[in-house]
């Protein structure tokens, strides 16, 4: 302490105090604000064309930055690959890109794009793939140039198509080494059924079963116009822009359609399964079901539903589990929805080894508390203030209205599906959601999955019911690749991931 | 008002770069800078797409301030700011006040008994523990779990998450414009009378965290040993998330310390950007932050990484399939040389151009991929510019070392090419331009700016330094950083049996 300091060191510290005191004196605590209404807004609609062909294009102009981006989304995807091919839409939709065109390798499109800091890539899903396109608008004319070649002329050049099996193999040897990828498979495969096109795994053999002519033969079958719905943002002109594209796709004639696969959706066998591994110290836990589809008149109970149950902060397995009890950092879920499929339900938390059987057991007591009584007023009321206080999100920028409206387009649901939501969302009851709750989350129905390492167990989990034990060895390579990869193959001669 | 940055943007886009005062001039224009008396800087930058806005929080703090043998306390506090305030989160504060000092006090000690070496009874421990939970579950009547979740959420906030790094501690969420005051009452409610309920719940939370990044995923065992021998002195060898002995020990006093010590006005930057008028949001801030107490900003004292002068080694045998990492020493984020190293990462490491996609990935075939990056684990101190490759099936990390090697070696003896020198030039303005479509993202970029250089307008001064960086410059950054003496390995090599993850203790 030195003394002279300290008349200087009072002055300030009174002035301080004073100063934070006049500040108190005019702070609102926080339950005593009135807020404006938001003002209003009406975000800005694309323009919707459909060419005779039956191309469908959105226009949504937005000037906000010079870009300009383009998504082209094609049906047909990895669900209606064959089984024996698994791999093979993954595949696709990376040597679409890579593979380049007739006239241009990738590597001297990469070359040509990264120079203007241009993007043109292609992806797989499980039921559209897609080409897109991201450039400064000076640079537009040239780069949607290539973007077409592509679109129409890919070469599929097999060195891309080796390297991309390449990577693909790797993925598989590591599919084993991290938790979270074990659980995510193992979950689909549980919910949906381990033949389910939506929960097939790639395997070294079905992999090396895709030949390039595979990806020539896709393209051919499933790129055509009338399954296409092609979206562009960003600063143009529309009138201009939208004779650009009438004239660049008017003329492409139109293909047959492309038609999903019938997928049979059964309910999975109840039960307890478990994939054991030894380095972890925590259990992950995921009760699983199949869900509902998003077009399911109880959609909007369901998700009132899961923003009480496990969405977010304020969700009852957050405070429960994770605040009160101290069992988890990530704890969450509820019943999936989709669009064009029974979503996936899970209710998943990740807990240390030792309270592995005390976790399931919080779990299901919040199922039950979920189906005993309805929530109260406060609870349904916070539930749904979350969904419509924050609805303004899903449509603050150009870019995410147009990508809403051309998922509806896609999977042909009212195109005012979002407005819709907004008000019956409002209108559900306490009621409800408790007779979603037990419509959709039975107990004794639920494929309980547990990813853990069973000598570290608080109890073992045949205390609670049978087990199935998961196998989770990867097969390993057939004979010629083994040889290609090297005599010892990947992870040694057991083949990899042998826990 | 749809065209808000298209001039600014079309400025950057001539490539008349340096960039002309009047461009930055544009921008300038829509941000709005003030340093309150507490020394709190709060930014707003006007962006009226939607009635919305989202802000960034940025406390100059990190886990590389974490007291000895309280590792994991920077975390810890992050995790604490959503416990609540007097008024946030409880039935009744007055009495719940004395319930939590009798928790610390019960906690302490239990605390004393537990850590003594010599004469620990565990009869006595036993019942001190009882003591400290009797006296928690007391504190847990009062408490409303996740009220400041609740509150957020409710009124429609989106995105509410906080992170901690070796070098700050960030908070953020975008919520309805109309919200603001609802904003600046709970926000400076949180940093001005933050209370240290449910901590040791809270800290079991951050146990399950550890187990999840750190003891039950290879990489994370990987990272945290290789850090470890990479630094030691720099607090940058110890792990954010904290050691497991130091998380089950430390206590809410110590993180009140920490707050204290560090949660000062002067140590914290926000930036606010959306549609928010400043004339009418700028006096709300200061109303409601002006009540955060004034203090000197924390003094920085951290020990300086002394030269590494042998190459050091961690070799971590372990079930999964094989990684490979290197790393090696260099400067902070204020070295004149920043820009050259960020030019180095692009072009070793941007997308399908780069040298390592093209030497180890396309052309070799021994990797499934390859990249080197600078800012590991933090830049606010002296850091690392670290390399990693994964080996394809059938390769070994040797291969991919001798690969990673070869391609330094390149760089130090031989320049860059035009093209590839040009190529991240470009991009790094294009991405400054992508970079502007976001509120979440500006408001980041803004406080990070201004934290880390007291003047926002550097994140376009360095469009300057990299117009600036040579073929030259790359080639002499290279020679002085990348030099054996100057390197850690780090490896999984696969073993099939076992290997037991960190338990913890228990």
């Amino acid at each position: 302490m030195r003394a002279h300091k300290s008349r200087f060191v009072q002055v300030l510290c009174s002035f301080l105090l004073l100063a934070a005191m006049l500040g108190s004196a005019q702070v609102t605590p926080w339950n005593q604000l009135k807020f404006p209404p938001l003002p209003a807004f009406h975000p800005q609609q694309p323009t919707r064309i459909q060419l005779a062909n039956g191309m469908v294009i959105f226009l949504q102009p937005d000037h906000e930055l010079p870009l300009i981006s383009v998504t082209a989304r094609i049906r047909g995807g990895s669900i209606s690959e064959p089984a024996s091919k698994v791999g093979l839409v993954a595949l696709y939709g990376d040597v679409w890109r890579t593979g380049g065109t007739k006239t241009k390798t990738g590597d001297q499109m990469d070359d040509i794009l990264e120079a203007r800091a241009a993007k043109i890539e292609t992806a797989d899903g499980a039921d559209s793939t897609s080409i897109s396109l991201n450039c400064l608008k000076g640079d537009f004319d040239p780069v949607f140039d290539m973007y077409l070649d592509l679109l129409h002329n890919p070469e599929f050049r097999g060195d891309k198509l080796e390297l991309a099996k390449q990577q693909m193999y790797t993925g598989i040897a590591r599919r084993n080494d991290e938790v979270s990828s074990i659980v995510g498979r193992e979950s689909a495969r549980l919910a949906f059924g381990k033949d389910n096109p939506l929960a097939r795994d790639e395997e070294f053999a079905t992999v090396a079963a895709v030949k390039r002519e595979d990806l020539v033969n896709w393209h051919q079958q499933y790129v055509h116009p009338n399954s296409i719905i092609l979206g562009i943002s960003g600063d143009f002109d529309p009138t201009a822009m939208e004779a650009k594209l009438r004239q660049t796709f008017d003329s492409w004639p139109k293909g047959p359609q492309a038609k999903d696969p019938d997928i049979t959706f059964t309910q999975p066998k109840p039960g307890y399964y478990f994939v054991q591994k030894t380095d972890i110290n925590q259990s992950t836990i995921a009760m699983l079901d199949l869900g509902i589809l998003r077009n399911n008149p109880d959609y909007f109970a369901v998700s009132v539903m899961n923003e009480i149950f496990g969405g977010g902060f304020s969700s009852r397995l957050f405070n429960n589990i994770r605040a009160a009890k101290g069992l988890a950092y990530s704890v969450g879920g509820g019943v999936g929805t989709a669009f064009s499929h029974p979503g996936m339900t899970n209710i998943e938390m990740m807990t240390k080894s030792d309270t592995t059987v005390v976790g399931i057991q919080a779990l299901y007591e919040e199922i039950d508390k979920m189906q005993q009584k309805p929530p109260n007023a406060d609870e349904l009321k916070r539930a749904k203030d979350q969904i419509l206080n924050s609805f303004i999100f899903r449509f603050d920028s150009p870019g995410k209205v147009l990508r809403e409206k051309m998922a509806y387009e896609f999977y042909h649901y009212p195109l005012d599906f979002l407005e819709r939501y907004r008000s019956e969302i409002d209108k559900v009851t306490a009621e409800q959601v408790t007779q979603v709750a037990r419509k959709y989350i039975q107990k004794d129905k639920l494929a309980v999955l547990v990813v853990g390492n069973d000598a570290e167990f608080d109890k073992q989990l045949s205390t609670l019911g049978p087990v199935t034990k998961v196998d989770i060895t990867i097969p390993p390579p057939p004979k010629e690749l083994r040889e290609q990869m090297g005599q010892q193959g990947p992870g040694g001669p057991e083949g990899p991931g042998q826990p | 008002m749809k065209r808000s940055f298209a001039n600014l943007a079309a400025l950057l886009l001539a490539l008349t770069l340096p960039l002309a005062a009047q461009d930055m001039a544009s921008f300038e224009k829509r941000v709005t800078v003030k340093t309150l008396p507490n020394g709190l800087t709060v930014l707003i930058l006007r962006r009226p797409e939607a009635p919305v806005f989202s802000f960034f929080t940025m406390v100059d703090a990190g886990s590389a301030q974490d007291p000895l043998s309280q590792t994991g306390l920077a975390h810890m506090m992050e995790h604490m700011a959503f416990k609540g305030t007097p008024d946030i989160g409880t039935t009744n504060y007055a009495e719940e006040k004395v319930a939590l000092a009798k928790v610390e006090q019960a906690y302490a000690a239990y605390e004393a008994e537990r850590i003594k070496r010599v004469g620990r009874d565990p009869q006595k421990l036993a019942q001190l523990k009882k003591e400290w939970q009797d006296a928690m579950a007391a504190a847990d009547k009062f408490v409303i779990k996740n009220q400041f979740g609740e509150i957020v959420e409710s009124h429609g906030g989106v995105g509410m998450n906080a992170g901690t790094s070796y070098d700050d501690t960030s908070y953020m969420y975008s919520m309805p414009s109309n919200m603001i005051e609802l904003w600046a009452a709970i926000e400076s409610d949180r940093f001005a009378n933050p209370v240290m309920r449910d901590f040791y719940k809270e800290r079991d939370v951050v146990m399950e965290e550890r187990r999840m990044r750190t003891d039950s995923n290879p990489t994370g065992r990987l990272i945290e040993q290789f850090l470890g021998t990479a630094f030691a002195a720099n607090p940058y060898h110890r792990p954010t998330v904290g050691y497991a002995s130091d998380l089950q020990s430390f206590s809410a006093t110590d993180a009140m310390e920490f707050f204290r010590q560090h949660y000062e006005p002067s140590n914290m930057v926000i930036a606010l950007v959306g549609d928010l008028d400043p004339d009418q949001v700028m006096p709300i801030v200061e109303r409601y932050f002006g009540q955060l107490p004034a203090k000197p900003k924390p003094a920085e004292a951290t020990t300086i990484e002394p030269p590494q002068n042998s190459v050091r080694e961690v070799k971590m045998r372990d079930q999964a399939q094989p990684i490979y990492v290197e790393g090696y020493h260099r400067p902070s984020y204020l070295d004149p040389d920043d820009a050259v190293y960020d030019a180095i990462t692009d072009i070793m490491s941007n997308g399908r151009t780069s040298r390592m996609f093209r030497s180890l990935v396309r052309d070799q075939k021994i990797a499934a991929a390859a990249a080197g990056f600078s800012g590991f684990p933090g830049n606010k101190y002296a850091h690392l510019f670290a390399f990693y490759g994964v080996p394809l099936p059938g390769h070994t990390n040797l291969e991919v070392q001798k690969a990673i090697q070869n391609e330094i070696a390149k760089l130090k003896s031989q320049d860059v090419s035009d093209e590839e020198l040009q190529m991240f030039k470009t991009r790094t303005m294009a991405d400054l331009i992508r970079g502007l479509a976001s509120n979440e993202g500006l408001a980041q970029q803004l406080a990070i700016y201004q934290t880390r250089y007291g003047d926002w307008r550097e994140l376009f001064r360095y469009l300057d330094k990299v117009e600036k960086v040579t073929k030259a410059d790359i080639r002499r950054v290279a020679n002085k950083a990348f030099q054996e003496s100057n390197r850690t390995i780090g490896s999984i090599e696969t073993v099939t049996e076992p290997a037991a993850a960190g338990k913890g203790a228990n």
